[in-house]
């Protein structure tokens, strides 16, 4: 998912005669399955939880842009350059959907913006790992998106009416995301020699990275049982990284391709597909900042806002210069 | 960095859409460019052929906790609806 490990702000979930009637009202609401909507009453942990949520699934989307961005001039034809291009614009559209959302619970664009150049706001580990051949387009596409599609799906059905109403808009747009990945794995997979080698080679790096998307097991957290409650959360952790191992296992065996995990395994009884967990020491240095690519993605975000400046400014003293000669002409 | 561009709130009008739907907001420094990003933000699928943008502070709305004495006083007259008149079948249809 794009937002791994969220804190609630909260102790973990109240009992009923521990809550205020405020706190009661609120989650009797939540539980009717009715949306929570900005100018309501809601308690300060949900907005909290919510800031940080969905802070760190727009930064997401935003550093989503880059690993493909690196790709961009380099697509081996015209069409698959104009179609990574409309995907990574689409990237960038979800970001602002996100962050309008985010606004509605009062944080501003200008904080949300120093968080994402400073480090300060967290994103998703994946973005961390680099893109090096034209089939890690591919499998971000199939392996990536596919994880996040997994999350975003039940997360269309969040009690936050602005975060639930972007999260339609973003899933009907990123099933095209998955699509278009597994359309290149297929021709890199059904290509030469070489070409497979690297769809293989793509698969091989991306697996366990894909599999961190969803974070560790949530199943003992206290932070994870008050999202739930709030419905900010619908699904663990645990449980949305099996159902994608269990919808991926067999698109790699129709392509043909192995998944970099020997254990990997259909348990019959369980009716799902039993599978190594990925190194979670290699999760948390990453989150740290440890990643292969921390630094670059940083970088990269401070240079495009310094590069831009010359032009926000340039926008808002014309807007400014245009308001004054209507008022002038007044 | 304390020069933020004003929101906007955007409103689109579908092909076959009877009128302008509120679809998100977003932030530019005049209307001019309002409708220029909105158009790449909110339309790149053929949502619309008409937008609309007004920026977000002009828009007054009502308090949610008014809900109950604004909204309640339609629940009662269910006469309002046409369902609420039984008409003869003989009659036709009306």
């Amino acid at each position: 998912m794009y937002a791994q490990m969220i804190k609630s702000a909260g102790t973990g979930v109240k009992s009923p005669e521990e809550m205020t009637p405020e706190e009661r009202r609120f989650q009797a609401h939540v539980d009717a399955n009715e949306k929570v909507e900005p100018k309501d009453w809601m308690p300060d942990d949900y907005r909290a939880t919510l800031i940080r949520q969905i802070g760190q699934h727009a930064q997401s989307e935003i550093d989503g842009q880059l690993p493909e961005g690196n790709w961009i001039t380099r697509a081996p034809t015209l069409e698959r350059k104009a179609i990574l291009l409309a995907k990574v614009q689409d990237e960038a559209g979800h970001g602002l959907y996100l962050y309008c959302a985010a606004e509605t619970l009062g944080i501003s664009r200008d904080e949300l913006t120093e968080d994402l150049l400073s480090g300060k706001m967290k994103y998703s580990s994946i973005f961390n790992y680099p893109t090096l051949n034209w089939a890690d387009i591919g499998a971000v596409g199939w392996l990536v998106d596919g994880a996040a599609i997994m999350n975003q799906v039940p997360l269309q059905r969040t009690s936050y009416g602005p975060y639930s109403r972007a999260m339609i808009r973003i899933c009907k747009e990123e099933s095209f995301h998955q699509r278009q990945g597994y359309d290149i794995m297929m021709k890199m997979a059904q290509g030469t020699e070489a070409q497979k080698r690297m769809a293989q080679d793509a698969l091989n790096r991306l697996w366990f990275p894909s599999l961190m998307m969803f974070g560790p097991s949530d199943k003992e957290s206290v932070h994870s049982a008050q999202s739930m409650a709030w419905k900010i959360k619908i699904n663990t952790n645990d449980e949305l990284r099996q159902k994608f191992v269990d919808q991926t296992v067999p698109q790699a065996e129709y392509l043909g391709l192995t998944v970099p995990d020997e254990t990997l395994k259909w348990n019959e009884e369980r009716g799902h597909y039993d599978f190594a967990e990925p190194d979670w020491k290699e999760f948390f240095d990453v989150l740290k900042g440890n990643g292969p690519c921390n630094t670059d993605r940083l970088t990269a975000r401070q240079e495009a806002w310094k590069e831009g400046k010359w032009v926000r400014d340039a926008m808002m003293a014309h807007a400014r210069k245009k308001a004054a000669a209507k008022v002038a002409a007044e | 960095m304390k020069n933020e561009w004003p929101l906007w709130e955007v409103f689109i009008r579908g092909q076959h859409g009877m009128s302008h739907r509120h679809v998100g907001s977003l932030h530019a420094p005049d209307a001019e460019m309002a409708i220029k990003n909105a158009r790449d933000v909110y339309t790149r699928r053929n949502e619309g052929v008409s937008i609309w943008v007004v920026e977000a502070k002009h828009i007054a709305a009502s308090s949610p906790s008014d809900k109950g004495p604004l909204y309640e006083p339609s629940e009662s007259k269910v006469y309002r609806h046409p369902t609420f008149f039984d008409i003869p079948e003989e009659v036709g249809a009306m």
